[in-house]
């Protein structure tokens, strides 16, 4: 059963990109993987205003995710609360989890060459703290959202 | 090991608190200081990691040593390089006088430090930026309040209605002042959002009227005027504190809601139900007087008027409105001890004329595009030196071939930077700050409903051979014999020094790292705010006898601005919120995010032109060129095209930056001193630009 997700207010969001960087910065990437990503539909006129709202996307942490059996070693993991995470310490870079992914959500990190993808910041997490994007949100837009169990 | 370590981040002018986590001499983690920003920061403010990485950036002093802007340096220690600096300084006093000497930086909380040095020297030309960027907003301000532009806070956050003019700031981003703009618009307020295209705060916007480029004057006008006709401004409130108001009404009376509407390109019951709308509300209502506003040939009067739209909403000292910012005084605390207290005013004239030749304009920092006059014709003396600390004149100012034929004529160019600025590139020496990561700076007021002061400390200890400006320029005082009148040899010494009549110590700072000056917000007593503006009349003037004595109006009949000719567009300018100007262009992690620059151009025009989104255009002014990518939409105005400033670099150390995008300041030949009379900001969207599809454009061919 899935713990956490991560919601957007769209209406506060304000498609700075603040969240993509203290993501990297975190996890201390170099150029190459952006790990979740804003995006915007075109622009359209409502009552005279051209609008859109922001969407934001990183690793669905998937109830049952393609992703994880693929994996020739192992290193794809999911945990009892949901998050999927990558062992670097097994990961040998195939990328058949990318392969796997509807998303193409894991990409390579070329400083390893080992596959990287959001965590949820499980190490923040694990500690009590929100992830690096959430807490950071330039307008506090992002939420780390606890789900209740039912 | 691990610190933590207060800070102010310094990857814009924001400066907003941080608080940085060091392991092992390494920064971990930054995020907004949580008892201010409760953690949030931009894009840049995490970005800073990037910039202590970088290598691209000065590693120690260099001294020129091939022609100019050739890129020959040789890399020297700081005691030659400063030795270098002050035998130069010596050299110009002797031979010209000590007034031959400019200092200029970008302005901020710390310029004081600048301003004593230069006075130090002996140079009354102590100036900054500001006229290629808010001069315009400052003395309209003046020209009303008697108050400069930071004369008012704005409580957005309790406002039912905010009005920005072009001022984009959700992209222009501060983070403290984006977070009260949501907060407003989460309780139901209402952004109005006025420009030539459509932009990230314009998206957010209740009501958008996209005008014709140069018409902003035109529209506050007629707003002005309609807000009279519909009796929807505070009648007590300009009873009671303002001046000139028949005289006023008289000047609006023929620019009426419709005139303006035509003028602009916007439909008439929208600016009618708008200003309905507003009278409502008031005095919750909050027109924003502008930012970066050296624009237009009438981009003082536009803002005058919108600080005339905010009094006349009845706006001032009360909530959802403009707020004084209160002082140490108002919290019953002696502010800091200033570097200048130290060192008289040299009583020289200045040579950009501020202060004599042009008497309406604020002597503090003067007008630094004028320094090229003075520099070209000798006149009123010859100017042989600047020094510029953090300024890059060359991305701020227009026209960068005009500038260097000044320049050519001074002896002395200095740069004192944390990057590659393309003004330092063409100087004589470089002198590298350390970057904010790896520095103290000195302590600084932050006025407000609730003053503090505030301070950077060094978070690590510089990569490269790098010190912070305050240990520069003491070191550099100390060679031209004035290091007394800075009595401190650490950073510790140096804030005790500043604190000293407050009757706090540094040791304050550690739990917050600030200090807050009163626990409760100080608001005056609106009914008594008397001796609060500080013109000739002690009133709110709506007309400026002071202005109107030297022949300046304080309004001026509106023009209309001229439409450009077949083929050609105004090229206008703004900001992304991934980048702060040219300052971020070569950061790794932003530049993978925002590489280089777009050019807005009309769908409409962009067919006819037979440009596809996508496509590279030349994008030409007289005799400059730079070729982009088009961006082709529908939410531009046809008369103009935009792109983001900053861009088109020509540092080859910066190997990202470097010629990636185009610059829009390169194509602004003629403008340089091109200026706001009655304001002093120079007018940089008075530009025309031919576009067309570029030859660059892949074609079918074969390739082996
Ligand atoms: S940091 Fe926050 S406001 Fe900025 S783009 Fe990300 S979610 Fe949106
Ligand atoms: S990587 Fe793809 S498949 Fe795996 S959990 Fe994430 S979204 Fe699901
Ligand atoms: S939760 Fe962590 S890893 Fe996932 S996108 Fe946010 S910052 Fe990146
Ligand atoms: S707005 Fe962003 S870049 Fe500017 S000071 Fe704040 S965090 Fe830094």
């Amino acid at each position: 059963m899935n713990k956490y997700m991560l919601y957007l207010n769209a209406k506060r969001c304000i498609g700075c990109h603040g969240c993509e960087i203290h993501c990297k910065a975190n996890k201390d990437l170099p150029v190459g993987p952006i790990l979740c990503e804003i995006s915007h539909e075109p622009l359209k006129s409502v009552k005279g205003v051209p609008k859109t709202e922001f969407l934001f996307r990183s690793c669905y942490h998937c109830e049952d995710p393609y992703c994880v059996p693929i994996c020739p070693t192992g290193a794809m993991k999911k945990r009892e609360d949901g998050i999927v995470y990558i062992d670097q310490e097994l990961c040998i870079g195939c990328m058949a989890c990318a392969g796997a992914c509807p998303w193409t959500i894991p990409q390579i990190n070329p400083a390893t060459g080992k596959a990287v993808k959001c965590d949820y910041c499980m190490d923040r997490v694990d500690q009590g703290l929100k992830p690096a994007c959430v807490t950071k949100c330039t307008t506090r837009a992002l939420k780390f959202v606890a789900l209740q169990e039912i | 090991m691990e610190k933590t370590v207060w800070s102010m981040c310094g990857m814009c002018s924001v400066r907003c608190p941080i608080k940085v986590e060091v392991e092992d001499g390494k920064v971990r983690w930054i995020e907004g200081n949580p008892h201010i920003l409760k953690g949030s920061l931009c894009a840049k403010g995490s970005a800073g990691v990037a910039l202590h990485k970088d290598p691209e950036r000065p590693q120690q002093p260099l001294i020129r040593s091939g022609g100019r802007g050739a890129g020959k340096w040789e890399p020297v220690s700081w005691y030659t390089a400063l030795d270098y600096v002050a035998e130069k300084i010596e050299k110009i006093k002797e031979k010209y006088g000590a007034k031959s000497i400019v200092m200029s930086c970008r302005g901020g909380p710390w310029q004081d430090l600048i301003k004593a040095f230069c006075y130090a020297i002996g140079s009354p030309n102590f100036t900054n930026h500001d006229s290629a960027c808010g001069r315009n907003v400052h003395h309209a301000s003046k020209s009303v309040y008697g108050l400069g532009r930071k004369g008012f806070i704005y409580d957005i956050a309790n406002a039912e209605h905010l009005i920005c003019f072009g001022r984009n700031l959700l992209a222009s981003l501060r983070v403290a002042e984006a977070n009260q703009v949501m907060d407003m618009l989460d309780n139901g307020g209402s952004l109005t959002y006025v420009d030539v295209r459509q932009t990230l705060t314009g998206i957010k916007a209740t009501r958008f009227f996209q005008v014709r480029p140069g018409t902003d004057y035109a529209l506050a006008l007629g707003m002005i005027n309609e807000v009279i006709k519909q009796e929807a401004y505070d009648k007590d409130f300009v009873e009671k504190y303002t001046v000139g108001f028949d005289q006023m009404a008289e000047f609006v009376e023929p620019y009426t809601a419709d005139w303006a509407a035509k003028e602009c390109g916007i439909k008439v019951k929208k600016l009618k139900d708008f200003v309905n709308e507003i009278g409502g509300q008031r005095p919750r209502v909050i027109f924003h007087p502008g930012w970066m506003l050296s624009r237009y040939n009438d981009s003082f009067y536009a803002s005058r008027c919108l600080h005339i739209l905010n009094v006349l909403m009845g706006n001032i000292e009360t909530e959802g409105g403009q707020l004084f910012p209160k002082t140490p005084a108002d919290c019953g605390v002696k502010g800091l001890r200033t570097f200048s207290s130290n060192v008289p005013k040299p009583e020289e004239k200045r040579a950009d004329g501020v202060g004599w030749k042009y008497k309406h304009f604020d002597k503090g920092p003067g007008l630094f595009h004028l320094y090229y006059e003075a520099m070209a014709t000798g006149e009123p003396y010859p100017i042989k030196g600047l020094i510029c600390y953090r300024h890059d004149p060359f991305t701020c100012f227009p026209d960068v071939a005009a500038q260097k034929e000044a320049l050519d004529n001074c002896e002395l160019l200095v740069s004192i930077d944390t990057h590659y600025s393309e003004f330092g590139w063409y100087s004589d020496v470089i002198l590298p700050e350390s970057m904010y990561l790896e520095r103290e700076t000195p302590i600084a007021t932050q006025k407000g409903l609730k003053p503090r002061f505030i301070y950077r400390d060094r978070a690590v200890d510089p990569r490269f051979n790098t010190k912070p400006s305050w240990e520069i320029l003491k070191m550099l005082a100390d060679r031209l014999g004035f290091g007394d009148l800075f009595p401190f040899h650490t950073a510790e010494d140096m804030w005790n020094w500043q604190l000293e009549p407050t009757g706090y110590t540094i040791e304050d700072f550690q739990e917050k790292g600030f200090v807050s000056l009163t626990d409760t917000p100080i608001m005056y007593d609106r009914e008594d705010l008397e001796g609060r503006f500080k013109t000739a009349s002690g009133k709110i003037e709506f007309i400026n006898e002071t202005l109107e004595g030297l022949g300046i109006p304080s309004f001026k009949p509106y023009e209309s601005p001229k439409k450009p000719p077949k083929g050609r567009f105004r090229l206008v300018f703004g900001r992304s919120p991934v980048h702060a100007h040219s300052h971020t262009i070569n950061n790794p992690m932003l530049h993978e995010l925002f590489p280089e620059n777009t050019l807005w151009i009309n769908k409409r025009i962009a067919t006819r032109l037979g440009i596809n989104d996508g496509d590279w255009v030349d994008v030409i002014g007289d005799s400059q060129m730079g070729t982009i990518r088009a961006h082709v939409t529908e939410f531009i105005h046809p008369e103009a095209v935009y792109t983001v400033h900053g861009f088109g670099r020509q540092v080859p150390l910066q190997s990202r930056a470097y010629h990636a995008g185009m610059s829009d300041q390169k194509l602004q030949e003629g403008l340089l001193l091109h200026m706001d009379e009655a304001g002093g900001g120079l007018c940089l969207c008075e530009k025309f630009v031919t576009v067309r599809r570029s030859s660059r454009n892949p074609r079918r061919r074969v390739e082996l």
